[in-house]
């Protein structure tokens, strides 16, 4: 079960900008790192974010190794018309996991 | 007259050959206790007071949902606790009769597991424990850390202080040294802080996870190279108790984001 956290105003006027957080729990553990025994711990990360609002493709990033744990992701969407704003997370093994938020244009 | 005069000078006398004393500034004054999120940069700090960004209120989202959700043996821990439990953490750990021991918050959770909910205790760093300890926590933000110290907590209290006091590892240093003795100053990278638990359960950038105050005790045991204690010890327990009787009236700051 992965928590995710959105922020998401519930309404905004024609052509305000908008800001749009979202976080979600994932250790982003970047394959890098050894345990206590020498071993590799097998990067486990997410590789792809994506932000549709009403059906439209606004928001994306390929993540890297580089990324910290819990990624926190702040970006701003120009609210066009009322809709759902949805996110998807997909890891590298293609597992993904999504949540939206509506927003009420007036 | 003359004989105090004569105590005082053998006295001075005494502190320099002998081992020193204990020193005057052995608790902090009231006045001088801050809390570890002073030492912190300004964006960890502007982190740990966005209710959204904090990675902590992950935790504590999580532990609002176990909160309410019945284990297959017994009832949820809402069915007790409607009203929630605001300012209860900030006076843990204390002492239970029942058990005859000093309990902390993640003892505490697993007593009423086994008492009312008929379920197995949580291990420490789980993410059920951790996220029940934050939701319990942080509903004792902002609220003073006061704990009693007297009767029968007193025995463990003075065993904590002990510890405390007490140098240790191959860098032969005590809590006490640095965290009393030296905070403010710097230790290589870092600004050596009060030693304070008011944050705990606590995001550590350096964990990119939540931890318990014992995750972070055995962290500070095993940076002096000495041996840490295992998770839940009696001991550690005790250091808690006194770490929150030292840091009396510091506000509760968890979910606190940490180096």
């Amino acid at each position: 079960m992965a928590s995710i956290r959105l922020a998401v105003p519930e309404t905004a006027r024609v052509d305000e900008i908008v800001e749009v957080k979202a976080l979600i729990r994932h250790p982003m553990e970047s394959g890098h790192r050894r345990g206590s025994r020498g071993e590799v711990i097998p990067r486990d990360i997410i590789t792809r974010f994506e932000c549709r609002y009403a059906g439209a493709l606004v928001f994306a990033g390929d993540f890297h190794p580089g990324i910290a744990a819990n990624p926190l992701i702040t970006f701003h969407v120009r609210a066009t018309r009322s809709g759902d704003l949805e996110f998807t997370w997909t890891d590298q093994h293609g597992e993904s996991w999504s949540e939206s938020a509506t927003l009420t244009v007036t | 007259m003359n004989r105090i005069v004569g105590c005082v000078s053998l006295a001075t006398i005494a502190a320099c050959s002998a081992p020193p004393q204990e020193r005057a500034h052995d608790r902090l004054s009231p006045d001088e206790i801050v809390s570890g999120s002073v030492f912190l940069t300004a964006e960890t700090r502007a982190l740990q007071a966005d209710d959204f960004a904090n990675p902590g209120f992950l935790w504590v989202d999580r532990g609002e949902a176990l909160f309410s959700e019945a284990p297959q043996t017994g009832p949820a821990c809402v069915s007790c606790h409607a009203d929630g439990l605001a300012g209860v953490a900030a006076t843990y750990p204390a002492y239970d009769s029942d058990t005859d021991t000093v309990l902390n918050i993640e003892g505490r959770i697993n007593q009423c597991r086994a008492k009312h909910q008929g379920a197995s205790s949580l291990d420490y760093e789980s993410d059920e424990l951790l996220s029940l300890t934050a939701y319990i926590a942080n509903q004792s933000r902002g609220a003073p850390v006061s704990v009693d110290t007297s009767g029968s907590a007193r025995a463990v209290y003075e065993e904590g202080a002990r510890y405390f006091r007490t140098r240790r590892g191959q860098f032969n240093l005590s809590c006490q040294q640095c965290h009393t003795e030296n905070w403010g100053k710097r230790l290589r990278g870092d600004t050596l802080s009060q030693g304070h638990g008011n944050g705990f359960p606590a995001y550590r950038l350096e964990w990119q996870s939540m931890g318990s105050l014992h995750r972070r005790l055995r962290d500070c045991d095993m940076g002096v190279r000495a041996e840490p204690l295992p998770y839940g010890d009696p001991l550690y327990i005790a250091v808690e108790l006194y770490l929150a009787a030292r840091a009396d009236g510091l506000e509760v700051e968890s979910p606190a984001v940490r180096r």
